[in-house]
């Protein structure tokens, strides 16, 4: 009898010891990723800022000049920090309605079948890699934006051809990729809207229209404001996509001159940049980062202000 | 004594299933109609097909006729949009829209065309005093509505309804989903509007209908088997059915 | 009040609108016939089954992209290795034990985080960290290590959902029966939520295989075949996608085509394979932007 029960005992405390270490690696696992964003943000700033310290944040972040291999070398990324802002800012003006609109259609508008088939449509565009959407602006977007430059200035003496390899080109890329965020966390937004809403419009003598503007997008608006923040975050943080599409030199911001963003700029250089050099692309890198933070954390910030 | 709306030999199909076999009614002007019967019956189907509000399930099939003011409602030359600003409805559910009780019941005259905000805002406060509810929420007409109770909720949704100046106004289960005061607040309300309006409620609860209604329709099972005075129907009825449902033996 | 029903008028407003949201949609739908139907006809002349199983060589004359697709299963496998442990155990974690509410929103605020984070970010980072401060240098292990980071709330997410969706009555049943919980967590949790944890696994190969621009500093552009099962997550190894790249760079457009075919092929398998899993289980998918 005694030696039944000793047996038993023994093997409580083992399998107490394996819930305990199960709870703890468990617990070490979940933390991951809090430990992973602190010594990201740590590197990013280790790595970012000695060349701010060194040659001046100002003359960095609001010097037009970008020669870093010159003999007196100057890291001027004003008009880089300018192209990100406004070549984004112009794709998601561009994208949103598109993307919005194509949204109230799958939600609101298409048959349930016709919408399961968009619905796989948009789907395997998120998937693309954005490299395939690079090679398509360059054997496309850019031929095509071309011959529009030559259109537009062929009298001109004064501007520098850029083959159709500009921010005109690159925005439209842009505008490509959002396109399928935009339209399916839009969407998701919409069909979250309760029914009832629809009938007691549809009710009152609204016609469809007026039922999905006046009362659908309103109610879904913290939704859709996520889609566009998100659109934002995509946009900004893109490079491959227009890196060979953009033309790679630095210009202000102008539709059709050879520009590079923030993401092109350290790709475009990280390959073979030393010293301060490099370390000026690490900056770059930190500003971007910076930026996406910010972004982020308004999202957050009217996400919560909508739930109030 | 005028018919405001009149069915004639309506059949309703959703696919397969004959929800309506052949309903002859006469709705009267001016007066409350309560449609009673057993869950399933079609007397909420019957209800919503008086302003197309079935338009919108699949496979519906609706055969015969149902004039308001002699005018087809399933007629090709009906515009919907019209047809609904004369017919109003009240759902089961109270469902303010997400916005201000005002922008609420501003919602159907700016659908329809108000744009002077002096029209809207006497629209607005005359919907609102037509169901007692103008008192309560006048110092707070730009906050939402979401944050009012069910009762006042659901008056809301009357005089949301009412803004349109309907002629007619179509109750689905108002108060099922209320307590006892706000129900009995709304059918005091229910009470007053007839004088102005023609009001059709479907109710299961057999005491609001004698409470309130005129008029009473028993539905079963798709079929209207008796039509008549309130008191008649729940005194003297004429089907065995209607006195076996009055009765409580089943339903 | 007597208004006549009939009298049936088009509103303009609304015919514009809805001419709008076709043409919008039109042109959205409209985009990927384009790619698809382009990225097809420009690669199928050069394509043939040979480019996948042979490597470019200059002495050989020949061209092919099987080192390629060797690097891409190396990354995916070993990127899988890595994050799947640390997603699903955190998922488990934060489901089943954490008692701090705190410390769970905490962790979902960073998932968020790392979420947003662009890739070249990811690209920086990983080449700071795993290829310096660790000295793997430009490596298959330096890129799986930076592609987990960023896979990892994928995985956690989806394992997270899918945790939700498992009954209580399993777990009370199972601890009625005197199991600990760890052991139902395995026996019985674990089992009926995999048709979850498979769809984050399957949204993270996707998103490993589309990626650029976090290996093109990590994992590099070695384009040699591995010597060693072990010893070549050391080398240098360039995906599909950044080969990809390479070509274009140097205006070979014709192999960049064939490859930009076979990863369109790929990534609409993986699609059709996620929707296969997720009908078969009825199981909501959480990609990285659904919130």
């Amino acid at each position: 009898m005694n030696k039944e029960m000793t047996s038993i005992n023994s093997d409580l405390k083992k399998r107490e010891v394996v819930e305990k270490s199960a709870e703890h690696i468990l617990r070490f696992l979940s933390i991951v990723s809090i430990i992973a964003v602190i010594v990201i943000t740590g590197y990013m700033l280790m790595a970012g800022t000695p060349a701010l310290l060194k040659y001046g944040i100002f003359d960095i972040l609001f010097g037009t000049v970008w020669q870093p291999t010159s003999s007196n070398p100057s890291f001027g990324i004003l008009y880089v920090i300018l192209t990100s802002i406004v070549g984004v800012t112009i794709a998601v003006i561009i994208a949103v309605p598109i993307g919005l609109l194509t949204a109230i259609h799958l939600s609101e508008i298409a048959t349930r079948r016709s919408s399961k088939w968009m619905k796989t449509a948009i789907e395997l565009l998120a998937g693309i890699p954005s490299i395939v959407y690079g090679l398509l602006g360059v054997q496309i977007i850019n031929p095509i934006i071309y011959q529009l430059e030559l259109l537009i200035f062929k009298n001109s003496a004064t501007h520098q051809f850029t083959g159709g390899s500009n921010l005109l080109a690159a925005i439209l890329v842009l505008v490509i990729m959002i396109l399928p965020t935009l339209i399916s966390v839009s969407e998701n937004a919409l069909r979250a809207v309760p029914n009832n809403y629809r009938t007691s419009s549809l009710a009152l003598g609204a016609s469809k229209m007026q039922t999905i503007f006046k009362v659908i997008l309103p109610s879904a608006k913290s939704g859709i404001i996520s889609a566009i923040v998100l659109g934002i975050g995509r946009a900004m943080g893109e490079a491959m996509a227009i890196v060979l599409v953009a033309g790679n030199t630095i210009h202000i911001p102008l539709p059709f001159s050879s520009v590079r963003f923030l993401t092109t700029a350290i790709v475009s250089e990280m390959g073979y940049a030393q010293g301060a050099h490099r370390e000026v692309l690490f900056t770059i890198g930190l500003v971007l980062f910076l930026f996406i933070m910010l972004i982020n954390v308004m999202l957050s910030a009217v996400l919560k202000r909508g739930e109030e | 004594m005028e018919n405001k709306i009149e069915a004639r030999d309506l059949h309703l199909y959703y696919g397969e299933k004959h929800a309506l076999k052949g309903i002859n009614l006469d709705i009267y002007k001016n007066k409350v109609t309560a449609l009673i019967g057993p869950s399933g019956c079609g007397k909420s189907t019957f209800l919503k097909s008086i302003n197309r509000m079935n338009d919108y399930i699949d496979n519906v099939k609706i055969t015969g006729q149902i004039y308001i003011d002699e005018e087809e409602v399933y007629s090709e030359r009906v515009d919907t949009t019209i047809l609904r600003k004369k017919v109003g409805m009240v759902f089961q559910q109270p469902n303010p829209f997400p916005m201000s009780i005002y922008d609420n019941v501003a919602y159907g005259p700016r659908v329809h065309g108000v744009k002077d905000k002096k029209q809207l805002d006497t629209i607005v406060k005359k919907s609102l005093d037509s169901c007692v509810l103008y008192e309560e929420v006048k110092d707070r007409l730009t906050s939402s509505a979401l944050g009012l109770s069910g009762g006042q909720q659901q008056r809301l949704c009357i005089a949301r309804a009412l803004a349109v100046s309907p002629d007619i106004i179509l109750l689905d289960e108002p108060t099922s989903a209320l307590d006892p005061i706000s129900t009995l607040k709304i059918e005091e309300l229910l009470l007053q509007l007839k004088e102005e309006y023609t009001i059709v409620i479907v109710t299961h609860n057999m005491q609001q209908a004698s409470r309130i209604a005129d008029y009473t329709a028993f539905f079963l099972s798709g079929e209207m088997i008796e039509y008549g005075q309130t008191k008649d129907i729940f005194s003297l009825p004429k089907d065995k059915r209607t006195e076996d449902y009055i009765t409580g033996r089943f339903g | 009040m007597n208004q006549s029903i009939t009298n049936k008028k088009k509103r303009k407003k609304d015919t514009v609108a809805l001419v709008l949201i076709y043409l919008s949609s039109g042109f959205s739908i409209g985009l990927l016939l384009l790619i698809l139907g382009y990225v097809a006809f420009k690669a199928v002349p050069y394509f043939s089954f040979k480019y996948l199983y042979s490597t470019t060589s200059i002495i050989d004359h020949t061209v092919g992209i099987l080192p390629n697709i060797i690097n891409t299963l190396y990354l995916v496998i070993v990127t899988l290795l890595i994050a799947c442990p640390i997603g699903i155990g955190g998922a488990i974690y934060l489901h089943e034990y954490a008692k701090n509410q705190k410390l769970v929103r905490i962790v979902t605020f960073a998932n968020e985080v790392l979420a947003g984070i662009p890739s070249i970010i990811y690209g920086l980072f990983g080449m700071l960290f795993f290829g310096v401060y660790l000295g793997w240098g430009f490596s298959i292990l330096t890129g799986a290590c930076t592609l987990s980071l960023m896979v990892l709330p994928i995985i956690t997410r989806n394992t997270q959902t899918s945790l939700e969706t498992v009954p209580k009555s399993y777990r009370e049943a199972a601890l009625g029966l005197g199991t600990n919980k760890w052991y139902m967590i395995r026996t019985v949790l674990l089992p009926s939520a995999i048709p979850g944890v498979l769809t984050g696994v399957i949204l993270s190969i996707g998103r490993i295989i589309s990626e650029s621009a976090a290996l093109l500093f990590t994992a590099g552009s070695g384009v040699l075949l591995p010597k060693g099962l072990f010893s070549h997550l050391f080398n240098s190894g360039a995906t599909l996608t950044i080969q990809l790249y390479l070509e274009m760079s140097k205006a070979n457009y014709e192999n960049a085509f064939v490859i930009a075919f076979v990863l369109v092929i790929v990534v609409l398998l993986l699609n059709l394979f996620a929707k296969f899993i997720a009908s078969k289980w009825d199981v909501s998918k959480v990609e990285n932007n659904g919130k």
